[in-house]
């Protein structure tokens, strides 16, 4: 299965649809999105190269084992969860302080809080259970 | 000030094999600072326990459920806790010397400490279910501790039996504290301590006793249960010396005494335990006399101590819960010291058996002393602490109004016994004539004396100063245990009474029955045919039936069939439903379906259709396509219902499924049908059932929806949590705790699809 246009779209195409899993995951507080549909469009962009290449290729494009994206996207999750503790709340109380001002984006402002920071790792660990999956499976087939 | 303590211990727990490593020999005496601090500063509130004020200080967690991390320490638990800290110093220290230049020493630091941490929280809780979790902690940090030389079949055996047994009780206990908590509203024992009558009124008193003892027992190593305490000899002596003798199997004696103002006081109460006591005090004597290894001599004598006590707390005598809290003193005394002592034996000249031990006088004469003054407390000689706890016994049940004699005469033998352990362990081994196992023997390092040494020390100037031990601490324990201000009066001699004939006589015949000791060893071998119908076989087979039904079990649901997996979890489903819905199907007349357009029967239509080209299909790729199709129809149908996120995700995850499914098909074998036409009628009734049970299920959610609950997280979802994206919000916010639990679940499943595929292509190799 060697296409040499897969294999040129791939590369102009996975950019893109990396940018648009961010933004997705960003704007996903306010508007249709979030860390799962973030998640899944990243892993798809990576499933990309999966494709057109290998699984070799695009382990080698992540630069990452997805089993590592898992544990520190859980921790992440963890951690956010458990922040407020510290500041003598209930667990999972989420805290916000600060925003960046993404107008231009078209994004309104973004809030900094912990249920973003949640959202971040239930981003990762998308990202790494479905890589994972198939990384696996293409490189036993 | 307690809680310090208790996280400091579990900090130095997680870091004491990398301590090890930096200063290796010096670990024991550095870590065994934070008991000796935490002995210090309950030392110096003495004064505010004496004048009946305890220390109480309370956390919130989960409130709730009336759960939270409150701690309460008065006289009783003050008491334990100064013998758990006080005696865990000198363990730690006792590790370095007798696990010297083992690998594992730091990882046994590490449980020691865990253990210890435990213990303070159970001891200091207020919180009942605070309280079960530390219990369970100590449990398991005991598996932990007998199991240590794991590589050997008999320590793993010994760990295991002793987590199932007092496994089994904690969860007894933790049904006995749920029924406290329905009962009275609470589980905090302060509380309940204001309101003593309650739990004895209520219907459910019964129950709860028995519930309670099946812990406190089990815990304690009470007859029948008792058996796991001499398996745990399997641990490491500093183990044996401090979880099982001087403290943790205390901890059923605790819980015994704690309750003792809520629950005790009723027939029901003073026979049970009495009784049991009793018997495990007899049990325990007579099973220790014939042994012939020190440690195991050692851990009946305990169980037969544990008897003493459970027996004095089920009389409920003032003077016996007296006599049962300076005996704990003085047990956990002299025992701890004899273990060291066991161990320091058995590390010098390899052998714990002690028909070949003696002569031991000339090479270890500092451990000898240390030895001969433990025993001579265990042997109740003045003017030792134990002199005074045998006196204190022998009083309680001669005063007792009933059974008196009967419960008298149990006690003299069982002191009897405990005379001639003394001697065989305490004695023996350095003052018996000179035998072939001494001659490589030498005095061991300071940390394997030193712990021994101060112990018997204490138990001797406790005695001569009783006064002041009974004014400070075992007043104000008596105290908590009586529900009443309890002066206490020790006092070394009372002059030549009953009592004291009784000690004289205990001693003597003590000293007799060590001359028969041959003959009362051979006798048991004889009898050894009884152990058969003992507990241990009990055990065992209720253990062995266990697996085996485990085993079938195992085998009738996963037998490897993804095909009957479905199966099984489907019909299970239906069946545990079917029964409530087919009697509640009114709701369907409450239901109003709205308009449905033309566009949405379209929709329905080709999923209809494509469920028959599913079925029909006669190719992978063509069944993986037409379910495509169903899956971007639902999506569909979630744009009609103005649920974008739903949408996306659906469209999402079929892409991905179509994606996963192009690698997974070249591992497929050819697509063929197997089934006969029978199994697959069955399956498709099955199926049919399944779906128009999810149906139902879906329509009675509608049934039930309730308005409000939208239109809360309409209101609060940006007031709140600051987002315009219901479904976002919930996800990341109002229900995160699902979430984290989903994506947990999720990596676990990853990780096993991995392992799974991993294993497979190995397996080809």
């Amino acid at each position: 299965m060697v296409s040499v246009l897969l294999k040129a779209a791939t590369r102009y195409i996975v950019p893109v649809q990396l940018l648009f899993s961010v933004y997705l995951l960003l704007r996903g507080h306010n508007l249709p999105g979030g860390g799962f549909i973030g998640g899944l469009i990243a892993a798809g962009a990576f499933s990309l190269y999966v494709i057109a290449y290998d699984a070799s290729v695009a382990r080698r494009k992540l630069r990452i084992r997805p089993q590592l994206l898992i544990i520190i996207g859980l921790l992440l999750s963890l951690i956010s969860a458990l922040l407020s503790v510290l500041f003598g709340k209930a667990a999972m109380t989420g805290l916000w302080d600060g925003s960046i001002p993404l107008h231009w984006l078209g994004l309104g402002s973004l809030k900094l809080g912990t249920p973003l920071l949640f959202d971040i790792g239930v981003y990762l660990v998308v990202i790494g259970i479905t890589l994972l999956i198939i990384f696996t499976l293409e490189e036993e087939s | 000030m307690i809680e310090y303590f208790i996280i400091a211990a579990l900090l130095l727990a997680l870091i004491a094999p990398w301590l090890y490593r930096l200063i290796s020999r010096k670990t024991g005496w550095v870590l065994a600072l934070l008991p000796a601090a935490l002995s210090g500063s309950l030392i110096s509130i003495i004064p505010d326990i004496m004048q009946g004020t305890p220390l109480h200080q309370s956390y919130s967690w989960i409130s709730s459920l009336n759960i939270s991390l409150s701690f309460y320490i008065d006289g009783l638990s003050l008491l334990f806790l100064l013998l758990v800290s006080g005696i865990g110093v000198f363990i730690l220290i006792y590790a370095g010397g007798y696990l010297k230049g083992h690998p594992l020493l730091g990882r046994f630091y590490s449980y020691l400490l865990l253990f210890m941490a435990a213990m303070w929280g159970l001891l200091a809780a207020d919180n009942l279910i605070l309280m079960f979790v530390f219990w369970e902690l100590t449990s398991i940090s005991s598996y932990l501790l007998i199991g240590f030389n794991h590589e050997q079949e008999n320590s793993r055996q010994a760990a295991l039996q002793a987590l199932l047994v007092t496994g089994a009780g904690g969860l007894a206990l933790l049904a006995a504290i749920i029924l406290i908590g329905m009962v009275s509203g609470t589980y905090d024992i302060s509380v309940l301590f204001t309101r003593p009558a309650e739990l004895i009124s209520s219907r459910f008193y019964l129950p709860i006793l028995i519930l309670v003892f099946l812990g406190a027992f089990t815990k304690s190593a009470q007859t029948p249960f008792h058996f796991w305490l001499p398996s745990a000899m399997a641990a490491p002596t500093p183990v044996s010396a401090y979880l099982h003798s001087a403290t943790m199997v205390k901890a059923g004696i605790y819980l015994l005494a704690r309750l003792t103002p809520v629950l005790g006081g009723t027939d029901e109460w003073h026979m049970i335990v009495s009784f049991t006591g009793a018997l495990t005090m007899l049990t325990g004597a007579i099973m220790a006399i014939v042994q012939t290894d020190l440690k195991r001599l050692l851990a009946y004598s305990t169980v037969s101590a544990l008897g003493t006590i459970v027996l004095l707390i089920g009389l409920n005598t003032a003077m016996s819960i007296k006599a049962a809290i300076v005996f704990l003193i003085v047990h956990s005394l002299y025992k701890g010291a004899l273990f060291m002592v066991a161990g320091s034996i058995d590390h010098e000249t390899g052998t714990r058996d002690v028909t070949c031990l003696g002569g031991l006088i000339r090479v270890m004469p500092i451990t000898a002393i240390a030895a001969g003054l433990a025993a001579l407390s265990m042997s109740g000689f003045p003017p030792l602490l134990g002199f005074i706890g045998k006196e204190l016994i022998y009083e309680a049940k001669m005063q007792l109004p009933t059974l008196s004699i009967f419960v008298t005469i149990t006690g003299v033998l069982a002191n009897m016994v405990n005379v001639t352990v003394a001697i065989i362990v305490g004695i023996a081994p350095f003052w018996d004539e000179h035998k072939i196992s001494a001659k490589n023997a030498h005095e061991g390092a300071p940390s394997l004396w030193l712990g021994a040494m101060i112990l018997s020390i204490i138990g001797l100037v406790a005695g001569l100063y009783s006064d002041i031990l009974g004014e400070q601490l075992i007043s104000p324990a008596v105290s908590a245990v009586r529900a009443e201000l309890t002066s206490i009066d020790l006092k070394l001699w009372h002059g030549i009474n009953p009592v004291f004939m009784l000690s004289v006589l205990t001693v003597f015949s003590g000293i007799g029955l060590f001359f028969a000791r041959h003959r009362l060893r051979i006798l048991a071998g004889k009898l050894s045919w009884l152990a058969m119908a003992g507990p241990t076989s009990w055990y065992q087979r209720s253990l062995q039936t266990t697996l085996k039904i485990a085993d079938r079990w195992t085998r009738l649901l996963q037998n490897g069939s993804l095909h009957s997996y479905i199966l099984i979890i489907i019909i299970f489903t239906l069946l545990l439903f079917s029964w409530s819905f087919v009697r509640n199907l009114e709701f369907l007349k409450t239901i109003r379906f709205g308009h449905i357009y033309a566009y949405e029967w379209l929709i329905a239509g080709v999923i209809l259709v494509f469920i028959f080209v599913v079925i029909r299909s006669r190719s992978r790729l063509g069944g993986v396509a037409a379910l495509g199709v169903i899956g971007y129809s639902i999506a569909l149908i979630f744009v009609f219902y103005s649920a974008p996120d739903l949408a996306i995700t659906q469209i999402l995850v079929e892409t991905l499924t179509v994606i996963l499914f192009v690698f997974v098909v070249y591992h497929l074998p050819r697509f063929d049908v197997l089934s006969a036409p029978k199994s697959r009628l069955r399956d498709a009734m099955i199926a049919i059932l399944f779906g128009a049970f999810m149906s139902l299920l879906v329509l009675k959610t509608l049934s039930i929806y309730h308005p409000s609950l939208s239109d809360f997280f309409g209101q609060n979802s940006y007031l709140k949590a600051y987002g315009k994206n219901v479904v976002n919000v919930i996800l990341v916010d109002f229900r995160a705790l699902d979430t984290l639990g989903e994506i947990t679940v999720l990596s676990a499943a990853a990780l096993g699809v991995y392992a799974l595929l991993k294993l497979k292509s190995k397996r080809k190799e």
